[in-house]
């Protein structure tokens, strides 16, 4: 493979594999992403679904797909979606990563091709997707047009891209910055970059400027009563996700 | 590596089954239904000869379900087996007695059409629903059965849990679940310990035939030694939960027919005309039990095995059907979004959803019988008045009539009368 050409800031990279090894601890650092997986992997999970006409009531309903899941760290979206019969290229610019990955895999029965490897390298080569997973990522990249339109690249017409990311508002800076990093200590300090953050309509617009046809998005809402995280039409005032297609 | 019928192979050859059930009493197969219902396959390993099970003849005892408990067993396609042998439960009575004073002037009364979801239970015979759970289970491909073996050790791993079973045969699967009762092997085998009391009463049940009909209703009375339910059975039939001191009860039990039926007779008056016993006498001691977790690594206890609580009000099969219908939701929707069903974070909803309602439950039970299992005439007062006024307030009486068909709290969507 050749050597993967980075958008991504090298800063960044090295925080995430500090982290590695912890990520299938549910209740570890990445407790807030266990806690959101469900939610995640509704939203993933149905506008797959939607967009090939899959029954989810059925055993691997994804059978024949084929799907990158782009930064995928320990496999918290790669497993599930090897489960539900997609055929998983994990991609994870963090090498720490992968072993991780690798071995939680193997021991769950699954086969997932996980690779040291950047959107832009996997471009580069001409590799193309049913399914492209492009979550909590956008935030933590040098020039998001740039990756977009990699992103872009990758997805095969009449297949679908998935994006979720932080909204820039007063209360995104609340939840993600103090209440998610200082307050309940779920990530560590300096894992996000507020002015990174990225609002819906730009979102939009940079991923139409990218060729992507935007289709659908919803928010992430955590509810402290419950402990929950749900989708919302409405609230996309701090996490959100985005679904757009490339028309077949 | 991109090979999707290496996938296949893999997965298939890891494990025997995805979720082994311990236990083939109630919750056990209802669980393995609602599951194997939701595209899920299961293995129940019952310790008993399923003859036993299946040949039953009357023997007195009967279940109050509860209406979200029948549609659950609707549901899952085990009410249609039952039906004709139901006996809908019209109206609750609840009354403050004393034995041979007669009922307190302050009683409540429950009317199912204060609700309009229908019945607020029904009554059916112990033999009749295990049949129709065994019928049930027979005619369901995904479900493999293995009766007469005990589980003999139990271990987790990272991705599976294997258990050994009393012949030397190994099984493995993503999850396994104890619905083997109070004294869960399963529960003690993963480490979890439980916590509890013993109440000092002990409840002796039969069925009766009388002379009058019933109405279809309910009667609770409240006298010091322990609560008396009169249960509607079809026909001129019901069933009798009685609890007394242990002592009391012993000495009760070691009675003639006839020293038990004069016995029982003073207790609820004679509304229901002449009474003659019906099948077999039982006594069940009254303890609470509780784990002090529902979920250990690939381990989740359902009904008794997590909850063993005192049948003050028939709870004991409704809470664990609540498990069952919480644990199959629990485990489907994880299942489509790709989730490893015996993974932690799918565990910790499960029990979550669940501890909560039942330490509820477990507390104003025990309170209940505490509150009602006195004869301090300060406390008789207090919860005569208390009673007058849930009785004279329509709102607080839809609440009672609603929490006691079982649709009170977070219901799971098979008790909504919905699919999976």
């Amino acid at each position: 493979m050749q050597a993967p050409q980075f958008t991504v800031d090298p800063a960044e990279v090295a925080k995430f594999e500090a982290m590695a090894a912890e990520w299938w601890d549910p209740h570890g650092k990445f407790k807030p992403l266990h806690m959101l997986n469900p939610c995640r992997l509704d939203y993933i999970t149905t506008q797959i679904a939607g967009e090939f006409s899959r029954d989810l009531s059925q055993p691997r309903p994804f059978e024949g797909l084929r799907l990158l899941d782009i930064g995928c760290g320990g496999g918290l979206l790669s497993e599930p979606m090897a489960r539900l019969g997609a055929q998983v290229v994990g991609a994870d610019a963090a090498e720490g990563n992968l072993p991780v990955a690798r071995i939680h895999a193997e021991r769950s029965g699954l086969v997932i091709d996980y690779r040291h490897t950047t959107a832009e390298a996997l471009a580069e080569a001409g590799e193309t997707f049913d399914v492209v997973l492009n979550m909590e990522v956008v935030e933590h990249v040098a020039d998001p047009l740039a990756y977009l339109t990699a992103c872009r690249q990758l997805v095969r017409p009449g297949g679908v891209h998935l994006c979720s990311t932080i909204n820039r508002t007063a209360k995104s800076f609340a939840a993600a910055i103090v209440g998610a990093e200082y307050v309940m200590r779920w990530l560590p300090r300096g894992t996000h970059d507020w002015s990174k953050f990225i609002t819906p309509d730009e979102l939009y617009d940079l991923l139409r400027r990218a060729g992507f046809e935007p289709v659908d998005r919803k928010g992430f809402v955590f509810n402290p009563i419950s402990w929950q995280w749900r989708l919302s039409d409405r609230d996309l005032s701090v996490n959100y996700v985005t679904a757009s297609v490339v028309p077949g | 590596m991109d090979n999707p019928a290496r996938a296949r192979i893999l997965q298939g050859m890891t494990k025997d089954t995805e979720i082994l059930i311990v236990g083939g009493g109630l919750n056990g197969p209802a669980l393995a239904l609602a599951l194997a219902r939701a595209g899920h396959r299961v293995t129940v390993i019952d310790a008993m000869p399923e003859t036993t099970r299946k040949d039953a003849g009357f023997d007195g005892r009967a279940y109050a379900l509860a209406l979200a408990s029948q549609r659950l067993l609707a549901a899952i396609g085990v009410w249609s087996r039952v039906a004709d042998h139901a006996q809908p439960i019209l109206e609750i009575k609840v009354t403050d007695g004393h034995a041979g004073a007669g009922p307190s002037p302050f009683f409540m009364h429950f009317h199912h059409a204060e609700i309009e979801e229908g019945p607020m239970g029904f009554m059916v015979e112990d033999r009749f629903l295990r049949r129709a759970l065994l019928d049930a289970m027979d005619d369901h491909p995904a479900i493999t059965r293995i009766n007469g073996r005990s589980v003999i050790a139990q271990e987790t791993t990272d991705a599976a849990t294997t258990v050994t079973l009393d012949d030397g045969s190994t099984l493995s699967a993503d999850l396994l679940v104890g619905c083997d009762g109070r004294t869960s092997g399963t529960a003690r085998r993963a480490g979890i310990r439980r916590a509890g009391w013993d109440y000092g009463q002990t409840a002796l049940v039969c069925a009766i035939e009388h002379d009058k009909p019933h109405h279809g209703i309910a009667h609770q009375f409240f006298m010091p030694p322990g609560p008396l339910a009169i249960l509607p059975l079809p026909g001129n039939q019901s069933s009798i939960v009685w609890s007394e001191r242990t002592a009391m009860a012993a000495r009760i039990h070691a009675l003639d027919d006839a020293g038990y039926l004069a016995a029982l007779r003073p207790r609820f008056g004679d509304f229901l005309g002449n009474i003659r016993l019906a099948g077999k006498r039982w006594t069940y001691p009254l303890n609470l039990t509780v784990a002090t977790s529902f979920i250990a690594d690939r381990v989740a206890l359902v009904g008794d095995a997590a909850h063993g609580m005192h049948p003050i009000a028939g709870q004991g099969l409704n809470a664990g059907l609540r498990d069952v219908a919480a644990l199959a939701e629990t485990l489907t929707l994880a299942a489509r979004r790709g989730e490893d069903i015996g993974a932690a974070p799918v565990l910790d909803r499960y029990q979550q959803w669940r501890r909560f309602d039942t330490a509820t439950l477990v507390a104003a039970t025990d309170a209940f019988n505490r509150l009602f299992s006195n004869d301090n005439p300060l406390l008789r007062v207090g919860r005569d008045l208390g009673m007058g006024l849930i009785n004279a307030i329509p709102a607080l009486r839809r609440t009672f009539v609603r929490e006691a068909a079982g649709l009170t709290g977070d219901l799971p969507r098979l008790m909504r009368g919905r699919p999976l």
